[in-house]
């Protein structure tokens, strides 16, 4: 007892019990209180009407083109986020500041003015979209078109999560293992790649969420074909314009799940990569 | 360690104190400053996103229609968004003394939560729609395709906007007056009206979300060759463009928006009274006119009328009524496994 007593005054917050009541608190406030409320409205259904509910052939293509676009808007963005982050943290440029403000503005802009500009430019008739469809490619009301506008809204997720990490790597490791011998390919596989992974995975996977669950950017631009650019959120959407809030949560709730497991599973590949890193097997 | 756990429930108490007690404060701060401006009234009007334009020109002139009946300052909030977006907020505790949406199905949502008392349709005239609209073609300049009709809306390379039935309340009208049509040129096949149903769905490029959206693509974006509208939506668009014409089909569906004075509201309030005479007044004839200037069809056969060179009067309407009611063409069309979703099945 009386050790923990020193431990504590050590602590810039005052006790754990504390703390602790106040997190669960605001937690619930905040986050189960909410998602509770979700389960309780699907509960009002037995099993087999969820179970049908979930597996509507409409529903089931809604789940393809979400999760297909979502997986491959958050791999580009794990990939051309590293790359922004990498350039913002190494080199010096006129210009950076500016730059650096400039990643968190898909956070700012209300995602129906993003999905209303970026789609008035990938039309046939836009700036973008007139080029591309003279090779008879159409970006607006594709899956491409749903893929764009979730990168937009992605991206400053990796940025973010990547670039602390990319800074308190040292050049000086890089410069070491080049000493060594070793290649460029192999630093960045060795040195570089294993540090900034966790950060990655954590990047890739809040991106992966934010896109499952996007509603404004992405109806104006996707066309919103059943079986073919139809959103999830924008199933949930026209079961709520009918009143029929228990299908609405039902579809919701097997969407959080995958968000659930995905943020989940990406937080037990970062746990177990910070502990090798700490020198644990 | 008890002292700890002690302070928690205390520290959780009176977060929940704190915040309840700043509910109830609010709720007193409201009510006194009603009391202390007896002389003043506010009502908010819960409406959806076209009549935005409508109803700040007609509370002007019901402000002062008010002040010369009761000598009282009245106030109007307005608020605006997609109609069945408006009325589950309302349902949900949105207050709102009268709600003027585009469909009756959307209030009746609002009586089925308990709000609005049973029998609201009969309380004002012409099933308690003062003015009223219809479905028609919006068509770039010069109609390079040649649509006149419904049927030309099938033909192979034309190119339809409409919005989504399923998350448009508005875009429930485009669907049944095409509904209407075919029923008509088939003798009621059913059959070859739902193979009609399947062939303009299919030229349907865009399913916007909601009316405004299906607009957008259809003007700013350059879409397809026509967009299915609210006749008033039409007239506004081509108000400030030359780029546009109107094409009026032979049969349309006479869309009815409807109004309501929400009673659990205006009773708590105390504001039924100006309510009952907020949409009461719509019917007058300066209403009226206002209503057609905005490109709302008026009800009163009178001021349409007058308007004649505006709207197109020989259009065949059909009614809602002819589809058994909202209730039953919700259910039939529109619901999970309706015949909407049965035209996109493969």
């Amino acid at each position: 007892m009386k050790n923990r007593g020193k431990a504590k005054k050590a602590r810039v917050i005052p006790g754990f019990g504390l703390s602790a009541g106040v997190t669960l608190t605001m937690l619930s406030f905040i986050v189960i209180i909410p998602l509770a409320s979700l389960v309780i409205y699907t509960a009002q259904m037995d099993f087999h009407e969820f179970l049908h509910t979930i597996t509507r052939a409409r529903v089931l293509a809604s789940f393809k083109v979400s999760f297909l676009t979502a997986l491959a808007a958050s791999s580009v963005n794990a990939v051309m986020g590293m790359i922004l982050a990498w350039v913002l943290v190494r080199y010096e440029f006129p210009g950076k500041k500016i730059m650096d403000g400039m990643i968190e503005l898909p956070f700012a802009l209300p995602t129906a003015v993003a999905g209303i500009a970026l789609t008035s430019l990938t039309t046939d008739k836009g700036w973008i979209g007139s080029i591309f469809a003279g090779w008879g490619i159409q970006i607006a009301y594709t899956r491409v078109g749903i893929t764009i506008a979730l990168i937009f809204i992605g991206i400053p997720f990796v940025v973010r999560s990547v670039q602390p990490v990319l800074e308190k790597l040292e050049p000086s490791y890089e410069e070491a293992a080049g000493v060594l011998g070793a290649g460029k390919a192999q630093i960045f596989r060795q040195v570089i790649f294993p540090e900034v992974r966790p950060a990655l995975f954590t990047g890739f996977g809040l991106a992966f969420a934010r896109c499952l669950g996007e509603y404004g950017s992405v109806v104006f631009i996707a066309g919103n074909k059943p079986y073919y650019t139809e959103i999830t959120p924008l199933i949930i959407m026209s079961e709520l314009q009918e009143y029929d809030y228990t299908s609405a949560t039902a579809i919701a709730l097997v969407m959080l799940a995958v968000a659930f497991l995905i943020l989940f599973a990406m937080s037990l590949i970062q746990a177990k990569n910070s502990k090798i890193l700490r020198g644990g097997n | 360690m008890k002292k700890i756990k002690l302070l928690v429930w205390l520290c959780t108490l009176g977060i929940m104190a704190g915040s309840l007690a700043g509910c109830g404060k609010q709720n007193a701060k409201g009510t006194s400053k009603e009391t202390k401006e007896a002389s003043k009234i506010t009502i908010t009007n819960v409406s959806y996103d076209p009549t935005r334009e409508l109803y700040e020109a007609y509370n002007k002139i019901f402000q002062e229609h008010w002040k010369e009946k009761t000598g009282q300052e009245m106030e109007i909030t307005q608020s605006h968004g997609g109609s069945g977006k408006q009325a589950l907020e309302v349902a949900n505790g949105l207050q709102a003394d009268v709600v003027t949406l585009a469909l009756e199905y959307d209030i009746k949502s609002i009586e089925d939560a308990g709000l609005i008392e049973k029998g609201w349709v009969d309380e004002f005239e012409h099933d308690s729609a003062p003015y009223t609209s219809t479905i028609v073609f919006l068509v770039r300049k010069g109609n390079p395709k040649n649509i006149q009709d419904w049927g030309d809306l099938v033909k192979k390379d034309v190119g339809v906007i409409t919005p989504n039935p399923k998350t448009s309340g508005g875009a429930r009208w485009n669907y049944l007056a095409a509904w209407a049509y075919a029923n008509h040129t088939f003798g009621g096949d059913e059959e070859q009206i739902k193979e009609f149903m399947k062939a303009l769905y299919h030229n349907v490029l865009v399913l916007d979300s909601g009316a405004r959206g299906a607009t957008t693509s259809f003007v700013e974006n350059g879409q397809g060759d026509v967009l299915i509208a609210w006749e008033n939506e039409a007239y506004l668009s081509i108000k400030d463009s030359e780029d546009y014409e109107i094409v009026t089909p032979s049969i349309s569906i006479l869309a009815q928006p409807s109004v309501a004075v929400v009673d659990e509201v205006v009773d708590e309030r105390g504001t039924r009274e100006a309510a009952e005479e907020y949409l009461k007044y719509l019917y007058s004839d300066e209403a009226q006119k206002i209503a057609a200037d905005y490109y709302y069809r008026p009800s009163n056969p009178d001021i349409l009328k007058e308007y004649s060179d505006v709207f197109n009067l020989n259009i065949n309407l059909v009614t809602i009524e002819q589809f058994g009611g909202w209730d039953k063409a919700q259910e039939v069309h529109f619901a999970d496994g309706g015949i909407f979703d049965e035209i996109y099945e493969e």
